[in-house]
């Protein structure tokens, strides 16, 4: 047997989200488009989904379109604000602990006459200086709502507050149904890490927010984002949406692996979203324990050089003020509710030899 | 990160591990990039490594990379020794991600400090 700690990667599908999903998958394989029944029995179940997912945000179905995950939305949010807003002004404001969907796509942004600010984190991973670095050119702010490395929660209602009319926009992938969000213009949510279907989000935009189509077609979406409707994905996500997330208990689970973690490492942060813990083990490397833990199928993550494509250290861990080498020697395990305290003993002895092996091999 | 089963099995017992005391050479190599640091200990007798052990601090990668190079050079003369490249350790682990290629370099560049290092108090 296995025992999953990565959630923040992606979670297991949930067997009555694969239950709801199947006829969509088999017989009821229509396109939403077409009028006849087989089509609109499609359409039917796609806006069900869209009012389970609207009731959950807390606000009208209209505001919700489908995407194909967190980085389509991510891109589609605030590559089509800033080009619908263009002559509002050219300034973006983000922060430096944001998803590469959000980074990458400022840094692109960057290169077509836009300029973006990236805003400096506290030690606890809040953000700072917002109120200072807006401009009359501001059109767009984009902060992450729950941190996928270390769990800070943004306080989006004081963000808000700061941005008035300026559209707020926020990647909400990690906190989705695990804590309410509000108060942006446009959030990104999906469906794969809340035990519903990979390759399923979407963004919700406020009525009256200013933003084109990005992904152009046929029209689908209310003429927002082009393309055949992904119908299964779609009906698992709001299947997903409407299940228990347990959060509480998560939250004590988290809690009872932390007690037991501060014999091996330090704890960063961690304390906002109820299912992330950040650990930093000293003098080993976080593949390497990776790795030891994967011989006993055991599964977390690292933030560490080696283990990313770039052989950069994580640079949310940099911004809230890690040295390189504690990124390298920290470890990510996120939680959820198939869990239980059985799993965290093993883990928590597996991991206690790891450290000694690795601490064995180790000059440090 | 796909790595061979050959690496997942060596990672799993790594050989020749551990600090050596009253060594011939040491090879001491950090790579500031990706945070690996190596230490490579030799002990020579008549031209001959006749021990060899090895400290990383590092990835899956770096560390069967430091394994291999120590049981390759194990019992081999200084010349026999020097003559090996990443390309021969790489063939040893049956290959590395394009990305971790430069761990097998850091092992040979370990032995070859540590090699160096003996020679100099010659």
């Amino acid at each position: 047997m296995s025992i999953y700690l990565d959630n923040g990667a992606t979670t297991r599908l949930d067997p009555r989200a694969l239950r709801a999903m199947l006829p969509f998958l088999k017989k009821q394989y229509g396109n939403a488009s077409s009028i006849y029944k087989l089509g609109r029995q499609a359409k039917t179940a796609i806006e069900k989904s869209r009012r389970q997912i609207a009731d959950k945000l807390g606000v009208n179905s209209e505001e919700i379109i489908f995407t194909s995950g967190g980085t389509e939305s991510n891109n589609f949010a605030i590559k089509s604000i800033a080009f619908s807003n263009r002559d509002k002004g050219n300034h973006i404001i983000t922060s430096k602990i944001e998803h590469k969907s959000v980074f990458n796509v400022c840094k692109w942004l960057e290169t077509q006459g836009f300029e973006v600010t990236y805003l400096d984190v506290d030690q606890n991973g809040y953000i700072k200086g917002l109120r200072k670095a807006i401009t009359d050119k501001t059109i767009l702010v984009s902060i992450i709502h729950g941190h996928n490395e270390f769990g800070s929660i943004q306080d989006l209602e004081e963000i808000k507050s700061i941005c008035g009319d300026i559209y707020l926009h926020t990647d909400a992938c990690q906190s989705f149904t695990k804590i309410d969000v509000k108060h942006a213009d446009l959030i990104t949510i999906n469906a794969h890490k809340i035990h519903g279907p990979k390759g399923i989000g979407a963004l919700y935009i406020k009525k009256g927010v200013r933003i084109n189509e990005w992904q152009h077609g046929g029209g689908h979406e209310n003429r927002m984002r082009s393309g055949t409707e992904n119908v299964a994905g779609i009906v698992g996500f709001g299947k997903a949406v409407t299940l228990k997330s347990k959060t509480e208990y998560i939250r004590e689970l988290k809690e009872y692996f932390i007690e037991q973690l501060k014999d091996i490492g330090r704890i960063n942060i961690s304390r906002d979203l109820p299912h992330v813990i950040s650990v930093t083990i000293d003098k080993i490397e976080g593949e390497a324990i990776v790795g030891m833990l994967d011989i006993d199928n055991i599964y977390v993550a690292t933030g560490s050089a080696c283990n990313s494509n770039t052989l950069e250290p994580n640079q949310s861990l940099l911004a809230i003020g890690l040295e390189p080498q504690e990124v390298n020697s920290t470890i990510r395990i996120t939680l959820s509710r198939f869990n239980n305290k059985k799993e965290i003993d093993k883990t928590v002895r597996v991991l206690k030899e790891t450290v000694r092996k690795l601490r064995e091999i180790s000059p440090l | 990160m796909n790595y061979s089963k050959k690496v997942l099995d060596l990672f799993k017992n790594p050989k020749n591990i551990g600090k050596m005391e009253n060594y011939d050479g040491v090879g001491k190599i950090g790579n500031p990039v990706c945070g690996d640091v190596m230490h490579l200990y030799i002990k020579v007798k008549d031209n001959i490594i006749t021990d060899i052990s090895f400290e990383t601090f590092g990835c899956i990668a770096a560390i069967t990379s430091s394994s291999i190079v120590t049981e390759m050079v194990k019992g081999k003369t200084i010349e026999e020794a020097l003559k090996i490249n990443k390309d021969d350790v790489l063939r040893e682990l049956d290959g590395l991600p394009d990305i971790k290629i430069h761990c097998s370099v850091l092992s040979i560049d370990a032995l070859k400090q540590a090699i160096n290092d003996y020679k100099s108090k010659q």
